[in-house]
């Protein structure tokens, strides 16, 4: 306990000295929360009403999606994983630690948007208070999953940044962030169903807001779950320690079983 | 009498079709410096990372303290201190936070005056990447210390460092050693292995050639010792008849003698310039040096292959 500690001071404080941590963390959420707030608020005045869940599932989506699999890869290439597990560190640490560091990071930023959005925006807050924690959390767990999951299996950062946007830009268009749900084609909502911001967009516009939304919170919050579950199951279970050994278990593409609960609940909710 | 350190039974490791080691035994006694010896490419980072369960040997039997490195990994760590070749920490981690993660995740307590020893103790907030290649390297093996391990592997661990660095780690090295410490050490640098080693392993292509103390090693090489002369006289030690001798030669005012004979030659060299009434101004009598019998098996591979 006491070393798991130490190495999650270290990696917090990392994210913050980390100028690119710092970036996908802090300052490229924060920043866009500010010009979009600005932009969209003042072209559609009902996007008040979106501003908070979406600049958190945006927040979200930086910082893991964009920002947790970066570092993976560097450290395996670099050799740091080869110095960690001679000196002990276990995988489980090195998978959990950063994803744990990023949710504290992602909690004040969170915070931040929360608190300023009502006076900035005129943004309504959220009528559920525990719904919509247990709901960021939710999506902070299965977004840090997939950011995982991708460091993991990306052979370098070129990679890293392929697999990252496939999840990212679909995410921003398609899972009711930028556009509401209700406003999309049919088949577009599937599509942004096949990722977790969508059932993350519609939970927090039942559940925390108390709006109509396209179908009971429930489901969609347990596939999150189930989404996180299994992305950093898969994470484990690929992990390796140097991509120029043959450490790992299963194929890379394994990997694309994180997508089944998104792809069921594509199928069964929408 | 102790089992030995570290015992290494026919270990083979191919990648690909590349014989990195090929059927190498050797064993590593208490408390010993065994210098494991070889150019680029010969195969020591591969046994050494064999040894550290890092890679899975393709055959033969090792064994740490009577751990299998391949079974056992979690006794394994508690027993070796790696100085990786190719390891590196994170960029933004600071000295001090370094020492007191490692030694967490071994269950010590951190041991900060071993910094302030290896001039490390200015540096203590500095992070990993504004340090110098020389100060990684120190702090790598400060980490690898940081749980007192009773088996020190270092691979390469001052390549690229300046004297002064060198002989403050050679010292830590003794040091480590006279304290019961087992030092498997890799280097490619000859007179670094001949000063630090009790004994060596050289390795060629994969394959051991020679093991066995540095002095052994080069006294099974060419049998000449060479004894340098420098005298006062001008004629240096012309018509001189020494006993043994079968080549000369004569460079920078003094006569060198390669003999069979050291000690009677030496007498002999002695006895002429007091005859001759010339002075003695510098006598050396040399050795081969590790690093000429290496050449030498070198030598003798090319030729096998």
């Amino acid at each position: 306990m006491k070393a798991f500690t130490i190495h999650f001071s270290f990696e917090f404080l990392a994210g913050l000295r980390n100028r690119t941590l710092l970036m996908m963390n802090y300052l490229f959420p924060l920043g866009f929360y500010v010009f979009a707030g600005a932009m969209m608020t003042g072209i559609n005045p009902d996007f008040r009403g979106e501003i908070i869940p979406a600049m958190l599932t945006f927040a979200i989506l930086s910082a893991t999606i964009l920002g947790l699999p970066g570092p993976l890869v560097e450290t395996r290439e670099g050799g740091i994983l080869r110095s960690y597990r001679i000196n002990g560190v276990p995988a489980a640490s090195i998978m959990t630690i950063p994803a744990f560091s990023t949710a504290i990071h992602l909690v004040l930023v969170g915070a931040v948007i929360t608190v300023t959005a009502p006076f900035v925006f005129k943004a309504p807050l959220p009528q559920n208070w525990p719904a919509y924690m247990l709901i960021y959390l939710l999506m902070v767990f299965a977004c840090s999953g997939l950011g995982s999951l991708i460091g993991v299996i990306s052979g370098n950062s070129r990679q890293t940044i392929l697999w990252s946007q496939l999840i990212y830009l679909p995410s921003m268009l398609l899972s009711g962030m930028m556009v509401p749900a209700d406003l999309l084609p049919g088949p577009f909502v599937k599509m942004g169903h096949l990722l977790p911001a969508a059932y993350v967009m519609q939970s927090f516009q039942s559940l925390a807001y108390g709006r109509e939304a396209l179908y009971e919170p429930l489901p969609g919050m347990l596939i999150l779950l189930a989404g996180g579950v299994i992305a950093f199951g898969l994470a484990l279970y690929l992990f390796s320690w140097d991509s120029h050994n043959n450490t790992r278990r299963g194929h890379p593409s394994m990997a694309a079983l994180a997508l089944l609960p998104y792809i069921l609940g594509a199928l069964l909710l929408v | 009498m102790h089992d030995p350190a570290v015992e290494v039974t026919d270990l083979s490791k191919h990648y690909g079709s590349v014989a990195a080691v090929d059927r190498i035994s050797f064993t590593v006694q208490r408390g010993e410096i065994f210098g494991l010896l070889g150019p680029n490419g010969a195969g020591k980072t591969t046994t050494l990372e064999c040894l550290e369960g890092l890679r899975r040997p393709d055959g033969g039997v090792i064994r740490v303290m009577g751990v299998d490195p391949g079974r056992d990994s979690r006794r394994l760590l508690q027993l070796i201190g790696v100085q990786l070749q190719t390891g590196s920490l994170p960029d933004y981690i600071s000295v001090v936070e370094a020492v007191r993660l490692f030694s967490a995740y071994h269950g010590v307590t951190p041991d900060y005056a071993i910094l302030n020893r290896i001039g490390l103790g200015e540096k203590l907030q500095a992070q990993y990447h504004t340090l110098s290649t020389g100060q990684k390297r120190r702090l790598a093996l400060v980490l690898a210390l940081a749980h007192r391990p009773p088996v020190v592997l270092l691979d390469e661990p001052t390549a690229g460092l300046d004297v002064a660095t060198r002989v403050a780690l050679h010292s830590l090295i003794r040091e480590l050693r006279d304290a019961g410490a087992t030092i498997l050490l890799s280097t490619h640098d000859m007179a670094e292995a001949e000063s630090m080693a009790d004994r060596v392993a050289i390795m060629l292509r994969g394959r051991l050639v020679a093991v066995g103390s540095p002095r052994q090693l080069t006294s099974a090489g060419s049998r000449l010792t060479k004894i340098s002369v420098r005298t006062a006289g001008k004629g240096g030690m012309a018509g001189a008849t020494l006993p043994g001798v079968e080549r000369r030669d004569r460079q920078d005012d003094y006569d060198l003698y390669f003999t069979v004979t050291p000690g009677p030659t030496v007498t002999a060299v002695i006895a002429h310039i007091e005859g001759s009434g010339d002075e003695l101004i510098d006598l050396r009598v040399e050795r081969p040096s590790l690093e000429e019998r290496f050449l030498e098996l070198t030598a003798e591979e090319a030729v096998k292959r």
